[in-house]
């Protein structure tokens, strides 16, 4: 019996909730630094604040022994600049990242930080019991494995080893010894809690953040978080454009829990955020999902040779060694995105559908890395290897069938803000990672434009460290009472009702709101059109939400996340006047691509809760490895304390 | 006697994103270890948890890598995202 239909059948009546639920009780704890997610940034900052001896709490909606979009695993320990096979500087690979994408980046800080610290992050990972090197010499023989040091270097970019920065891992192993050194360390962990809502000095939208408030899913309990810094670690938002449960999840790389509550609380309680207007195309794949690792093309597919039905290779770029093929790096036929040139191929009958991954072709040492290892160890994957290798698959005999082409791209007004770098953030304008109030600290996905796994984990490390620097110095903060009242009330707003709109209808009419007004095409009324069409949905159907149950209740309170960040999003699209190619943002009635006068950051906040508009020059994060010295002359590298 | 039919709303779709096996001993590890509470334990101890949220499922597959009793939960992808390959001597073509 494993249904609930089934349960019916046999009981005749549907089973009762199986927790108890406490609605309105509150639980009250006091800490030094509070995390917010317990993700893999989470479980950096909490285990790098509690080795420096203060009280850590770590607050998590999911378990945290898997949980966030690094839980079931990673492949790639990227931009590793220290490892002793690297060929680059740090400073300068943390420059040339910084200033991607037209300088609209996560910035200096979190870039220097990645660049210069993640090599002693991966040792320390290694110490905590997480997998990094070939230690059974499994792979003897692959390319770019070290004999001496049995790290595997990938090909990413890394066209005949002239970068050596990016390290193969087997990530599946990470997110347990975190949670387990966590632990170990003293750390309080709160699994199964919603953060709602950020805890204001005397209740007052920009003051210095004194603690969080949230909501137990499973309960129904109201928690009150008292502390002196918090750290913000959550997810940003998978599914603002396209909403759709019955398709079987939103994307590859965020579940339907990671809704940007992040974000939104920590707009509400009056912090700066940047990027807001810079959104991606949504990456589709089978099903909606596994939209690389089902179906070849990406980095983790790093040297497997693409081919159409009769076996004629594609000239699609990979990421092989020495092929100057790079997936990411290079590649491509020239003036042409090098999928449009298949398309145009396939058109012709140059090219025959459906493609194929060809790991028949490869050597066996190769296919064996690349299915077993990079697929095999990335985010959601190992139960896809299992899947296929169950039913019969062989990588040495069979070919992988690839739906990019078909399923690769969606419409433009399907848009995302999931993929790396496709997104804003919270503004990092602080050598201590702390955003712009004081108190309140933000890293990993709650960085604009972020989105990697081992930036998730260095800046959780970096901020972790800083936060407890300064909660050393400094009192508890006076928390408010009439704040925690107003979170409450509309916390528990849908438990008093059981008919109304539910959180999925919710979810989908923001997302279609976003999809007509604030799509691929921009304009000011287009624009106003969906801040309008939004606050009527704030105005008239949030107050008819509805649930059933607690965690009915933690998917309504995410829906009226989305909703807020969608406003968000409209609003910092209304204030860039112009169009930009580095934020893939383009306004109709102001064509011009990147004009000079509009280089710069905008940024996003509220001040009595009216929207106030600011700004940054390009590169406002100064010289940055000066800055990294100035700030850091206490680091000591890889942790040796017990 | 007639089965009794009860009226119930559709089933969300996809509807079973596990399976679970009689090996299954309901010790919940899973339900415990699922990011987005998919599941909720059964109302009799060692009893097989039930699926609850099904369309809520992310695929990440961690329940059933949590289990430690060979066979007792099995993954069970929705007919959409099953996946096709090609045995490249043959030209024969199947399906997870």
């Amino acid at each position: 019996m494993t249904s609930w239909q089934e349960y019916l059948d046999k009981e005749g009546h549907p089973p009762v909730w199986p927790y108890p639920v406490n609605y309105e009780k509150e639980q009250e704890i006091e800490t030094d630094v509070l995390v917010l997610g317990g993700g893999i940034a989470g479980c950096w900052a909490a285990i790098s604040a509690a080795r420096k001896g203060v009280k850590v709490a770590l607050v998590e909606k999911s378990a945290t022994i898997r949980s966030g979009a690094g839980g079931p695993g990673v492949d790639h320990w990227n931009d590793c600049c220290n490892n002793p096979l690297s060929k680059v500087n740090p400073d300068e690979w943390a420059q040339r990242l910084a200033n991607n994408s037209g300088g609209y980046t996560c910035g200096g800080v979190a870039r220097e930080v990645q660049c210069r610290e993640n090599y002693d992050a991966l040792i320390e990972l290694e110490n905590m019991g997480g997998k990094v090197r070939d230690t059974e010499d499994k792979y003897k023989g692959a390319e770019g494995r070290d004999d001496k040091t049995k790290f595997m270097i990938s090909p990413r970019y890394n066209y005949n080893h002239e970068t050596n920065t990016v390290i193969r891992v087997w990530g599946s192993t990470f997110k347990a010894a975190l949670r387990k050194e966590a632990l170990r360390l003293g750390v309080k962990i709160y699994d199964r809690v919603m953060a709602t809502g950020l805890l204001n000095e005397g209740g007052v939208q920009g003051a210095r953040v004194v603690g969080a408030m949230g909501v137990n899913n499973r309960t129904g309990e109201f928690m009150i978080f008292k502390s002196k810094a918090t750290i913000l670690c959550m997810a940003g938002p998978g599914s603002i454009w396209v909403f759709n449960t019955e398709l079987a999840g939103i994307t590859t790389f965020r579940s339907r829990a990671m809704s940007g509550d992040g974000q939104v609380m920590a707009y509400k309680a009056g912090a700066e955020l940047t990027m807001m207007e810079k959104t991606g195309t949504l990456n589709l794949g089978t099903g909606f999902k596994h939209n690389w690792y089902g179906g070849a093309g990406d980095a983790s597919y790093e040297n497997v040779r693409i081919v159409d039905a009769n076996g004629k290779a594609l000239p699609v770029p990979y990421e092989g060694w020495g092929s100057n093929l790079g997936q990411m790096a290079r590649g491509g036929a020239p003036g042409k995105p090098p999928w449009e040139v298949v398309r145009d191929g396939v058109l012709k009958g140059e090219y025959a559908l459906p493609f194929y991954g060809d790991f028949p072709s490869m050597p066996k040492v190769e296919s064996d890395v690349t299915w077993g290892l990079m697929i095999g160890e990335e985010a959601i994957c190992r139960i896809i290897v299992d899947t296929y290798n169950a039913s019969g698959f062989d990588p040495r005999r069979d070919q992988l069938q690839n739906y990019q082409l078909i399923e690769g791209r969606s419409m433009p007004q399907w848009r995302s803000i999931d993929g790396a770098g496709a997104r804003g953030g919270i503004l990092i304008d602080d050598w201590n990672m702390r955003t712009s109030l004081e108190g309140l600290y933000a890293t990993g996905d709650q960085l604009p434009a972020s989105g990697d796994h081992n930036l998730a984990a260095t800046t959780g490390r970096y901020s972790g460290r800083k936060a407890a620097d300064y909660v050393k110095q400094i009192a508890q903060g006076k928390i408010d009472k009439a704040q925690i009242a107003a979170e409450k009330a509309r916390v528990y707003d849908p438990i008093k009702k059981n008919e109304g709109m539910d959180w999925k209808e919710l979810h989908a009419g923001v997302a279609r709101t976003m999809q007509y007004f604030c799509s691929e095409y921009k304009t000011e009324s287009l624009l106003k059109m969906g801040l309008d069409s939004l606050n009527e949905i704030a105005e008239n159907y949030v107050p008819r939400l509805f649930a059933l149950d607690p965690h009915k209740l933690m998917c309504s309170l995410e829906s009226l996340s989305t909703l807020e960040y969608s406003r968000m999003i409209i609003e910092a699209s209304l204030a860039r006047k112009a169009s930009s190619k580095f934020l893939t943002f383009d306004r109709i009635d102001y064509p011009q691509q990147d004009p000079p006068e509009w280089n710069k950051f905008l940024t996003l906040k509220l001040e009595n809760n009216k929207v106030k508009i600011g700004e940054r020059p390009l590169g406002f994060w100064g010289n940055m490895k000066e800055n990294y010295e100035k700030y850091n002359q206490d680091y000591t590298g890889v942790y040796k304390g017990k | 006697m007639a089965k009794k039919i009860f009226a119930v709303p559709n089933v969300a779709t996809p509807s079973r994103p596990v399976i679970f096996t009689d090996k299954c001993k309901g010790c919940n590890l899973c339900v415990e270890v699922c990011p987005v509470d998919v599941y909720i334990p059964h109302p009799e101890k060692g009893k097989a948890p039930i699926i609850l949220h099904p369309e809520e499922c992310w695929y990440c597959g961690c329940c059933v890598g949590a289990c430690n009793i060979e066979g007792a939960i099995k993954f069970n992808w929705p007919l959409q995202q099953r996946g096709y390959w090609k045995n490249k001597a043959t030209g024969e073509v199947k399906r997870v």
